[in-house]
């Protein structure tokens, strides 16, 4: 059985399709890429996938469990975790905190009313946070972060949760290349360790044709192209969607 | 039939009055973002004004109605100048500190309405040539009124007129839909603004002065009046003004009729709409959604962690004060007690501002129910002191528990007004259900019992228990439950992400929050003896906000400091006869000038002498 399985999706804001009929699988351990131009639909099936919106219609099961209309908390407790394009933390606490803060809620401690927050799962924040490349700043309010180190950040607040799924709307936009790479290469190893499936958008097509198993490109709201990164790259409406009909 | 057609047109010329004020609120609000607790100040002055001007004129018609006008256009011209000095400063800050500095202006204007016209009601001159009374099937029934129901339809229409057929208008529609890209093109913003708190102060001048013929005129309109006009700006759709029209239609009703078929509970009925429309319709009947509702408290840099030293400096300061009543007389007993139970208040209070970014305006709601639950016991079931202070904590929770259902639905403003409006019906469930609570007289005689008499007792008995409760905040807010708290006011997206359940964590905020409030109400009642509806009412929510601001909202100490600082100038102010304008000033002060606090200001002047 596919990790998760999208079938005809679709969402739309007054007139405007934003998503449509949009289906595809994605399996353990896979790094899949939705590509499109800018307005093609691709945070939309973010947020429809973590249940920030609901689709009008159409249905996407994580290991054969129905998602659609729950509340993104209850998604994220089903093993969804997603960064965001535009990055959100709790910026008035520490990078350490921050991820502690994903531990506290995945062993369901919110409610403490006793025991320090910032005593619980210290450790385990740590190891998380060496293993993105922050640990050497994990006493750092999140507040002064840089651009990239934020997006690192982002990354081990999702992976703290240990989800089965993970989505990254433009996990290294702002970043170098250096950086960019490195940053996919971790999530690269990090999937196929953890059996965990990533699907996720990207403008940079080097890092999209460098990490991607697989695939699929959106534009207009429907899907055009599915494939392996050099099929996709060769695909002539593709190319049309990227350069325009002169290419 | 009759007497429902009169009833009903009565409705109407309420409705008419509300909406010229409601009018006024919601073009503010809707071009600065800023709700204007003023506003009913400017009511009350136009009321004022005119009562001045048509004894000297109002003999004959062009006197009277020059009269009216004339004093609307005065009060539009203070609210120009209350922009151009005040709010204009304000236009970034976050909606507490406009919320608060709004206030201030009400207790200047308090004051300067007492000083000019004195304490006593004023009757003012009927209108020329509308004295009489009209037949309607057989019922008699004021000219003037059916002046006030054209009247409300004629001002939609000349500022239909005003905003769709003017340049001017257009700009004031184009920047309240939006503000950045109004200012891109090269909008005089400063102009544009100062323009419509004229337009909108003259409104509710204009609504104020019509009242004279009807009506006393009292330094008590300026709350009821606004707490109304917020009431019906909320449920139209803020910013809309023909929701703001509807909406003065409904409630105008609402009052008439209500008044015959629960005349007990007139006040809590409107309240009560107000909460189930915003349940249901959350931007109100006509209201449009905010694109990114602004941020009701900043979220500010990390809140230190404290040392080891703070807890011993706290702990030491813990037995001096255990050790005063060796030295100290009565009366510094009596001023101590309070400053403890306010600091557990203000600090119940800060949970949520502070730590949720949940802008309660209703929190003394929390703290009255917690006195009556106490008083309550005391003298319906007798109950010994231990008892009625359990109570207190649970009857306050309880309400906490209700009304934070509904109130953690709404976020920013809508959260602040919700919050107002269940502090009201508490309040008005105190004031009316006479057999119960005793009304107006309040309840008399709660004691402590023979053993805890003594003021030094009691004393000691209050501090014990103020002190435990403010640990276990502390560790509460330290804890797991205080840092999710903060996650969902940090980034309510990336906590929704990462399995939070906002929503419901701020709901057991608000209720923790209240059942913390309603202690420190219950030890209120037996320091007092009694305990009266004015502790639910407005200006103690206000109060409870001006000790965590002036002790500063980024400090964990900053709501015990702000609460004695408050309640000690308070004290020394009260022989002065004008405390309010002193108090006033001290809250403007305090936005403009210090916004972090007392003890923010402190821990900034620590860190620096630390760095150097």
């Amino acid at each position: 059985m596919s990790r998760l399985v999208v079938e005809n999706l679709a969402r739309s804001f007054g007139g405007v399709h934003a998503v449509r009929g949009v289906s595809f699988r994605l399996e353990a351990g896979e790094l899949l890429a939705l590509i499109g131009p800018n307005g093609a639909g691709k945070t939309t099936c973010f947020n429809l996938l973590n249940g920030q919106l609901r689709p009008d219609s159409g249905s996407i099961r994580l290991d054969g469990a129905e998602l659609v209309g729950l509340e993104p908390s209850r998604i994220w407790s089903l093993g969804v975790g997603r960064t965001f394009q535009i990055t959100a933390t709790f910026a008035s606490m520490t990078v350490r905190e921050n991820v502690q803060m994903v531990l506290l809620s995945r062993h369901r401690r919110l409610l403490g009313l006793w025991r320090p927050a910032a005593r619980q799962f210290r450790d385990e924040a740590q190891a998380v946070l060496e293993r993105v490349g922050m640990g050497g700043q994990a006493e750092r309010p999140c507040g002064v972060l840089a651009y990239g180190d934020l997006k690192r950040v982002e990354l081990a607040m999702a992976i703290a949760g240990a989800p089965k799924l993970l989505l990254m709307d433009e996990p290294t936009a702002g970043m170098a290349p250096g950086e960019r790479q490195e940053l996919m290469a971790l999530t690269d190893s990090l999937a196929h360790e953890q059996g965990m499936a990533v699907l996720f958008t990207e403008h940079d097509m080097d890092v999209v044709f460098g990490h991607a198993d697989r695939v699929i490109v959106l534009d207009r709201g429907q899907l055009i192209a599915e494939g392996a990164p050099d099929a996709v790259r060769a695909d002539p409406r593709v190319q049309a969607v990227y350069l325009g009909n002169a290419a | 039939m009759d007497f429902y057609l009169v009833q009903f047109l009565s409705g109407l010329a309420q409705a008419a009055t509300l909406f010229l004020v409601a009018s006024g609120l919601s073009i503010i609000f809707g071009v600065t973002r800023i709700v204007n607790f003023a506003h009913g100040s400017f009511y009350m002055l136009g009321a004022y004004l005119a009562w001045t001007f048509v004894e000297r004129w109002g003999s004959d018609v062009l006197g009277f109605w020059g009269g009216v006008l004339l004093a609307a256009l005065l009060v539009g011209a203070l609210g120009a100048v209350m922009e151009v000095l005040l709010l204009r400063r304000l236009y970034r800050s976050p909606e507490l500190f406009q919320l608060l500095a709004t206030f201030g202006v009400v207790l200047l204007v308090q004051d300067a309405a007492f000083g000019v016209w004195g304490p006593e009601d004023l009757l003012g001159r009927r209108a020329p040539l509308l004295k009489g009374t009209v037949d309607i099937l057989g019922r008699p029934f004021p000219l003037y009124d059916l002046v006030l129901i054209a009247l409300g339809p004629a001002v939609l229409g000349l500022l239909w007129l005003l905003f769709n057929r003017t340049r001017w208008g257009t700009l004031v529609r184009a920047a309240t839909q939006d503000r950045e890209m109004t200012a891109a093109l090269g909008v005089d913003q400063a102009r544009l603004f100062t323009g419509v708190l004229f337009l909108g102060s003259a409104l509710a001048g204009l609504g104020g002065a019509l009242q004279v013929p009807r009506e006393a005129v009292n330094l008590h309109m300026d709350m009821a009046m606004v707490v109304e006009a917020f009431v019906v700006v909320v449920v139209g759709g803020m910013g809309s003004l023909p929701g703001a029209f509807l909406a003065s239609l409904l409630i105008g009703q609402l009052q008439a009729f209500g008044i015959l078929v629960f005349p007990q509970i007139t006040l809590v009925l409107v309240f009560l709409f107000m909460a189930v429309v915003l349940v249901l319709r959350p931007y109100g009947l006509l209201g449009r959604k905010e694109e990114a509702p602004p941020p009701a408290a900043a979220a500010g840099p990390p809140f230190a962690p404290t040392g080891r030293r703070a807890g011993l400096a706290a702990l030491a300061a813990l037995a001096a004060l255990a050790a005063v009543p060796l030295l100290a007389g009565e009366y510094a007993l009596i001023v101590l007690t309070e400053v403890a139970i306010l600091a557990l208040a203000a600090a119940s209070l800060h949970l949520l501002v502070g730590f949720g970014g949940l802008v309660s305006f209703g929190h003394a709601a929390y703290f009255g129910l917690g006195a009556y639950g106490a008083a309550l016991l005391v003298k319906h079931v007798a109950a010994p002191m231990p008892l009625a202070l359990l109570g207190a904590p649970v009857l306050a929770g309880a309400a906490a528990l209700i009304a934070g259902w509904f109130c953690v639905r709404r976020s920013g403003l809508y959260f602040a007004m919700l919050t107002l409006a269940f502090a009201q019906i508490a309040w008005s469930i105190t004031f009316q259900w006479y057999g119960v609570t005793g009304g107006d007289n309040g309840i008399l005689g709660v004691w402590p019992p023979a053993w805890a008499a003594s003021r030094a007792v009691y004393y000691e008995v209050t501090l014990a228990l103020v002190a435990a409760a403010l640990w276990a905040l502390r560790r509460a807010a330290f804890a797991p439950f205080g840092y999710t708290l903060r996650a969902g006011r940090d980034s309510p997206l990336r906590a929704e992400a990462v399995g939070i359940d906002v929503r419901r964590h701020q709901w057991l905020g608000f209720a923790l929050a209240g059942t913390a409030a309603g202690l420190a109400g219950g030890l209120y009642a037996f320091a007092k003896g009694s305990v009266f509806p004015t502790l639910l009412a407005v200006p103690q929510s206000v109060d409870a906000l001006v000790m965590v601001l002036m002790g500063g909202i980024q400090t964990v100490a900053g709501p015990v400091v702000g609460a004695a600082a408050f309640h000690l100038l308070r004290t020394t102010l009260m022989a002065s006869e004008h405390w309010r304008v002193i108090l006033g000033l001290v809250i403007v002060a305090l936005v403009l000038l210090f916004p972090q606090g007392i003890a923010g200001f402190a821990r900034r002047l620590w860190n620096r002498g630390a760095e150097a």
